[in-house]
């Protein structure tokens, strides 16, 4: 059996300890191949990240783990900017763009594409591939028909494609901070309020609908995205990649768990019973996957 | 001080007639699929009406721009190939698009033909959109509504491109082309389909009292009390409730439209080329009184008076309005 089990980044911001902890236990005792670090969300929490990169890579390359560096999502400002161009000219990890300012400073240099690049088609793919692309991470609403074509397309290119197969799906993303706004402050007077919430901050339906979580300026839903049971039909297609990202759970046990699925060593209803036995704070979902709303959930032989 | 372009909204051939006869310097409008990011029933274009459309424009001295631009999914492609294909031979003045794919399909093949950056492709920096008037020859760009003016002073210094800037109707508040909660909640995508909570999975639940909660899909988006007007279930306007609030509050952004009237001298000085009208899908009425204001706005502003505009907030919605990200880095 073949694949390649990643850890997406933290998305959330957990303070710099509970980061450096969680990773030396992920170089520890976690079966990831490839995990990607850095500050996705919001560029005023990436001093908190950096002040310690240098040492969380180096512990996880000591564990064996390679380590790409994944890029801002959201670049307006002039801090951000100058962010991005100094991130496009690291040269000693890999890295994944998230922002189209990226494929500026890159041009043409080798990178991996980010989940919020919005690569929907092969001419895409394609045309970012001439242009130094060598791995792309598909938008997460993306259906099967379309992971099925994509994944063929980048076989074809000898671009790698990953999924994410679990965690939050992220939904949106704004200039505005939505946690700001709940504590009525604004983003500039933030003061970091998003640190309470470090498995986002739950938005709930005036009729006691569990909905969506708030991450800063990132919505994601309420529920876990899992695709356990599909992972047999990905490979199929061509997926090479298989992408968990940080929630607050075991993530160890989490990655465990996919691990054995893509080893072939759990089917898809052995692997959702063991998920289920780590108590995870939300429901699972799959729509997506199916062409479904997103926050549906269909079991392993559902069609 | 160079004269800016007002670009108006066409969601049907009455529309394109009536913002032509209104003053608009250009339309924009799309086909009956899911080519372009209104694809919503009863609007948009056959081709042999945008035939029409365009000749009735150009008589009037008036550019019509094709919106391509919605993402196509891998083994569609064609759809949007084919949009591109036919707004090249119906002669239309632009084509504007999000996808990449789409941006150099149109590079290539069609590389006299006029190439826009849409609001959905989310460019929100001169890096952005450097890249696609490099790799595409991008012409103008739709920046997202999140920028403050002198912002977009700043950009404007350093793009060679042209700028348009959204000035009145649907206040985005996600990044453009990046939003796709109406996909988890109704299975259809912004980006892929092109439709923004569709009405055909909306419901007004009436209760017993009179009172009125409104669905999208299985999701509840606001209460509304008997002598309330019920509003339209969008996402990102929806009242929830979370543990730092005591009430339920509006998360993302209140019922409001966005109108930058007030703001039109400063986007002229800051050098924006051209100023949009949202809403496609909104009503001939609509378009007319809109466009004439805005149009007769910057008329005076560009002979150096103050700009009149008749009170438009009625046809905003929820009635209220807002300068939104364009005012104050505050609003973010």
């Amino acid at each position: 059996m073949t694949g390649t089990l990643t850890l997406g980044p933290i998305l959330y911001h957990w303070d710099a300890d509970t980061k450096c902890d969680f990773y030396a236990r992920i170089a520890d005792e976690s079966p990831v191949d490839t995990v990607y670090l850095g500050e996705v969300i919001c560029s005023k929490r990436t001093p908190f990240c950096e002040r310690h990169l240098a040492r969380v890579i180096d512990r996880l390359e000591r564990g064996g783990k390679r380590v790409v560096l994944s890029s801002l999502s959201e670049v307006v400002i002039p801090r951000e900017r100058n962010m991005m161009r100094d991130f496009c000219a690291i040269d000693s990890q890999e890295i994944e763009l998230n922002n189209t300012s990226g494929l500026y400073h890159i041009d043409g240099r080798p990178h991996r594409l980010g989940p919020l690049m919005n690569v929907y088609n092969e001419r895409t793919l394609g045309g970012l591939a001439a242009r130094g692309a060598t791995h792309a991470t598909l938008p997460v609403e993306l259906p099967r028909r379309v992971v099925g074509a994509m994944a063929a397309a980048a076989r074809e290119r000898g671009v790698g494609v990953e999924v994410q197969v679990f965690g939050r799906a992220s939904l949106a993303v704004s200039a505005r901070c939505y946690h700001a706004r709940a504590h009525c402050r604004t983003k500039d007077n933030c003061q970091f309020v998003c640190e309470e919430d470090p498995d986002g901050m739950p938005l709930t339906t005036v009729t006691d609908q569990s909905f969506l979580v708030v991450n800063g300026i990132q919505t994601l839903s309420h529920s876990y995205l899992c695709l356990a049971a599909e992972i047999d039909e990905m490979r199929d297609m061509g997926v090479s990649h298989f992408r968990v990202l940080p929630q607050r759970a075991d993530m160890v046990a989490v990655t465990r768990i996919f691990a054995d699925r893509i080893a072939g060593r759990a089917d898809g209803a052995e692997t959702l019973a063991r998920l289920e036995e780590l108590n995870l704070p939300a429901p699972l979902s799959n729509g997506f996957w199916h062409g479904a709303e997103g926050h549906r959930h269909f079991g392993p032989r559902a069609a | 001080m160079s004269r800016p372009e007002l670009v108006c909204p066409a969601g049907t051939p009455a529309a394109l007639r009536t913002a032509v006869d209104a003053g608009a310097d250009a339309v924009y409008c799309g086909f009956q699929n899911a080519t372009n990011a209104r694809n919503f029933p009863g609007l948009n274009f056959t081709p042999d009406e945008m035939a029409q459309g365009v000749a009735y424009a150009h008589d009037r001295g008036a550019k019509v721009l094709l919106a391509v631009n919605s993402f196509p999914t891998a083994g569609r492609f064609d759809l949007w190939r084919d949009a591109v294909d036919a707004g090249a031979r119906l002669g239309v003045d632009a084509v504007i698009v999000a996808d990449i794919g789409v941006a150099e399909y149109v590079a290539e093949r069609h590389p006299d033909l006029r190439l826009h950056l849409s609001v959905q492709a989310a460019a929100s920096s001169p890096e952005a959109i450097r890249y696609y008037v490099r790799e595409f020859g991008v012409k103008r760009v739709v920046p997202p509504r999140i920028l403050t003016v002198a912002e977009i002073r700043q950009i404007k210094s350093e793009i060679p491109c042209e700028i348009e800037t959204f000035v009145f109707g649907n206040h985005g508040l996600m990044v453009e082309g990046r939003c796709c909660l109406t996909n988890y909640v109704t299975g259809l995508s912004t980006n892929m389909d092109g439709v923004c909570s569709p009405a055909a999975q909306v419901h007004y639940d009436k209760g017993p009292d009179g009172s009125v909660t409104t669905r999208l899909g299985d999701f509840t988006f606001d209460c509304f009390g008997p002598d309330e007007q019920a509003g339209y279930p969008t996402i990102c306007k929806g009242r929830y409730t979370t543990p730092a609030r005591d009430e339920s509050y509006y998360a993302f952004e209140e019922p409001v439209s966005l109108n930058l009237a007030e703001l039109l001298p400063q986007l002229i000085e800051a050098g924006v080329e051209a100023f949009k009208i949202e809403g496609r899908q909104r009503s001939r009425a609509y378009v007319r009184q809109v466009v004439s204001n805005f149009r007769a706005a910057i008329d005076q502003v560009l002979a150096g008076q103050e700009p009149h505009l008749d009170d438009l907030v009625a046809l905003t919605e929820g009635q209220k309005q807002t300068v939104g990200a364009f005012g104050s880095k505050k609003w973010r």
